[in-house]
């Protein structure tokens, strides 16, 4: 089985191009992806050593998190675990709000829209990207501002007396983290939308569905591995934001990722960094293939 | 089951842009028919059915369903049902879903649903496969189910958009039966989109021939290959060979033709065009290959044609002769293969004879392309 799949790949690629693309596939996943994440593993189980010295296994980085350091007056570690359920909190939410928005846009780029239409609104949706993803943000910042468009405009329209706080309140991150992935939820659903048959739409029409039917009952089961792998992405990227908010975060809001940036840059303690990390990732993974689980979506949809 | 519920179109006329797609319509349709609209792909055919289901708004004219004008009516609230050319399938619904689509709509529990589904299946002949997906269902049985989910529905009228188009030969011919047997079982009106004239002929009560946004004409099998009106309808319908010419004498219900290339022949003048056609107009004759025989050579009279032969074929049924004919196009001769000898007339000039009957005369116009 195995050697007829390398006898097949070396068949339809030749020798010199399926042995480049086998190293650089093996070089891709294993030195770009696996050993970095096994030497922050490793890290996250080593004793933190000021001088620089390697230390010997221990769980106690992963302890901190949970009870936080020894001697301390709460009995856990209220302060960083509270940020970590706020950032996976607000992260399943940018992803649902994304959703919500995207799906539209998704059913409108890859069904309704023809020709012209669909490439100047998909100009649209992609030139903002061509701005550095920082750049975006601090953008954000100036329109959420007590000076901003945003509040000139609604004190203008006198529905404000005063500049609402949309940073404290923390509306400019949200809306900072939901703008910066709608392009990753908006394409894998448009993909899949796209290529759905319209007949199918007309044919449910025909036989009498009202047009939420049409979505729920066809569009949005068709979609669903459009709509899983866009939500993955929107998610695990939200979660593991750090520029949308270091600029767009409140005073008071930290997000799970500045704690772990400040272990790294600013604390020099990479082991309880890595720790930290390690924590976020495996729980984003185990949130995905839980909503994976629970609308039954296939690890092999997500890349249709 | 009452008669059924008919449907007209009133002065139809649709415009995609600067685009005539229906040029105005005017057909009545009886409640219970089996009606074809026949024409070649682009002729609007597809058009005037969407127009029917709902898909489309009319540029001008009426639509009336049983009586009821269908302006403003969505197509998920017209009492009709649709059979898409693909057939549209839902793919990751089961069977029995597909087919209770409808019903699950309204708000039937699964339970009533499974029961009208196994009815159906029963009716299609494809019981106890409720539970497959259409994936996995042959051509001809997804046709099946895509019947059963649209007769669900309790639609008035049925509409099928070449549903047969992607069935190989022998399938589209039992189809077709089927389809007409379906058709006298539940006594709705089914409108029917073809290019296929066999399809048409077969199972139609009524056909009306389209060509370029313009009904031709309309009426039964036999009328409309038989007694063409147009030119167009004539070249349409089964083969028929052209002689093109002149008028030259009229005598009542017949026409002697002045004809390009095989001297002066007469000819039936088709019913719609009798009184219309007068002498010194431009006119077509037509005449089947199958109603050309091989007479003795030399005669000569009104309704026998010499013709070089250019090449000959045996079909099985039949033996086809191919000779020099007007405009570039073969004289096709058909004579039924009764175990007789043939000899082979090859480069020879033969006589062929017809009877009056068997030809007839249309003022000259567009011919359909093969």
């Amino acid at each position: 089985m195995k050697n007829g799949f390398l006898k097949n790949f070396y068949q339809h690629n030749g020798k010199v191009m399926g042995t480049a693309l086998l190293v650089i596939i093996s070089f891709w996943i294993g030195v770009l992806i696996i050993l970095p994440q096994l030497s922050m593993l490793d890290y996250s189980l080593r004793e933190y050593l000021p001088s620089g010295e390697v230390g010997d296994y221990t769980l106690k980085n992963y302890r901190h998190l949970i009870y936080g350091a020894e001697g301390a007056s709460d009995p856990y570690n209220y302060v960083d675990l509270k940020v970590f359920m706020r950032t996976i909190i607000a992260a399943i939410c940018v992803t649902i709000f994304n959703l919500i928005l995207c799906y539209p846009i998704a059913f409108f780029l890859g069904q309704v829209a023809k020709g012209m239409k669909l490439r100047v609104f998909a100009l649209l949706l992609i030139i903002p990207y061509w701005i550095n993803e920082i750049l975006r943000a601090f953008a954000l910042k100036i329109i959420f501002g007590a000076t901003g468009m945003i509040n000139a405009v609604l004190i203008g329209m006198g529905i404000l007396d005063e500049p609402f706080d949309f940073i404290r309140a923390d509306i400019a991150l949200y809306a900072g983290l939901g703008y910066a992935y709608i392009l990753l939820m908006v394409f894998p659903m448009y993909n899949v939308i796209e290529s759905l048959d319209g007949n199918q739409i007309e044919a449910a029409r025909d036989l009498g569905a009202p047009w939420w039917r049409i979505h729920a009952r066809i569009v949005i089961p068709y979609a669903k591995p459009g709509i899983s792998s866009g939500a993955t992405m929107v998610f695990m990227l939200s979660a593991g934001a750090l520029a949308a908010p270091q600029i767009l975060g409140g005073p008071s809001s930290l997000w799970f990722t500045q704690i772990i940036y400040q272990w790294f840059n600013d604390g020099g303690n990479w082991s309880q960094g890595a720790a930290y990390a390690i924590v976020l990732l495996t729980s984003c993974i185990i949130i995905v293939l839980a909503f994976m689980k629970l609308f039954k979506v296939n690890m092999g949809d997500i890349g249709k | 089951m009452s008669a059924g519920v008919g449907v007209n179109l009133e002065n139809l006329w649709i415009r995609f842009g600067d685009f005539v797609a229906v040029r105005d319509a005017n057909v009545n349709i009886n409640g219970g028919d089996f009606f074809s609209f026949l024409g070649p792909s682009g002729c609007g055919k597809t058009t005037i059915l969407r127009s029917v289901s709902g898909f489309l708004d009319p540029s001008e004219g009426r639509v009336l369903i049983g009586g009821n004008d269908m302006a403003g009516i969505g197509p998920n609230k017209r009492p009709t049902a649709l059979i898409f050319q693909n057939l549209a399938l839902f793919p990751l619904m089961k069977v029995w879903e597909n087919i209770t689509f409808s019903m699950e709509i309204k708000g039937a529990s699964a339970k009533e649903r499974r029961k009208r589904a196994d009815e159906l299946l029963d009716m299609i002949a494809l019981p106890g496969q409720g539970d497959k997906l259409p994936s996995e269902l042959s051509g001809g049985q997804k046709q099946r189910v895509a019947i059963a989910r649209a007769l669900c529905a309790e639609p008035d009228v049925l509409l099928l958009d070449e549903p047969l188009s992607a069935l190989d030969l022998k399938l589209r011919q039992h189809m077709r039966t089927e389809l007409r047997e379906i058709q006298k079982r539940v006594g709705i009106t089914f409108i029917y989109i073809t290019h296929d004239q066999g399809e048409a002929l077969t199972m139609s009560d009524n056909i009306a021939v389209m060509k370029a946004g313009i009904i031709d004409q309309i009426g039964d099998g036999k009328t409309v290959y038989n007694d063409p009106s147009t030119a167009f309808v004539a070249s349409f319908v089964g083969e028929n060979n052209v002689f093109r010419g002149k008028v030259k004498e009229i005598r009542g219900d017949e026409a002697l033709i002045a004809t390009n290339r095989s001297g002066d022949l007469v000819s039936r003048i088709s019913t719609a065009n009798q009184g219309k056609m007068n002498v010194g107009d431009e006119a077509m004759m037509f005449i089947r290959p199958e109603a050309l025989s091989i007479a003795e050579t030399g005669t000569s009279g009104d309704h026998f044609v010499t013709a070089k032969v250019n090449h000959e074929e045996f079909e099985g049924n039949s033996f086809n002769i191919f000779t020099e004919g007007d405009g570039g196009k073969e004289i096709k001769v058909s004579i039924p293969n009764l175990g007789q000898t043939f000899e082979d007339h090859t480069g020879q000039q033969i006589t062929l004879e017809y009877e009056t009957q068997n030809a007839v005369a249309v003022p000259a116009g567009e011919l359909a392309t093969e």
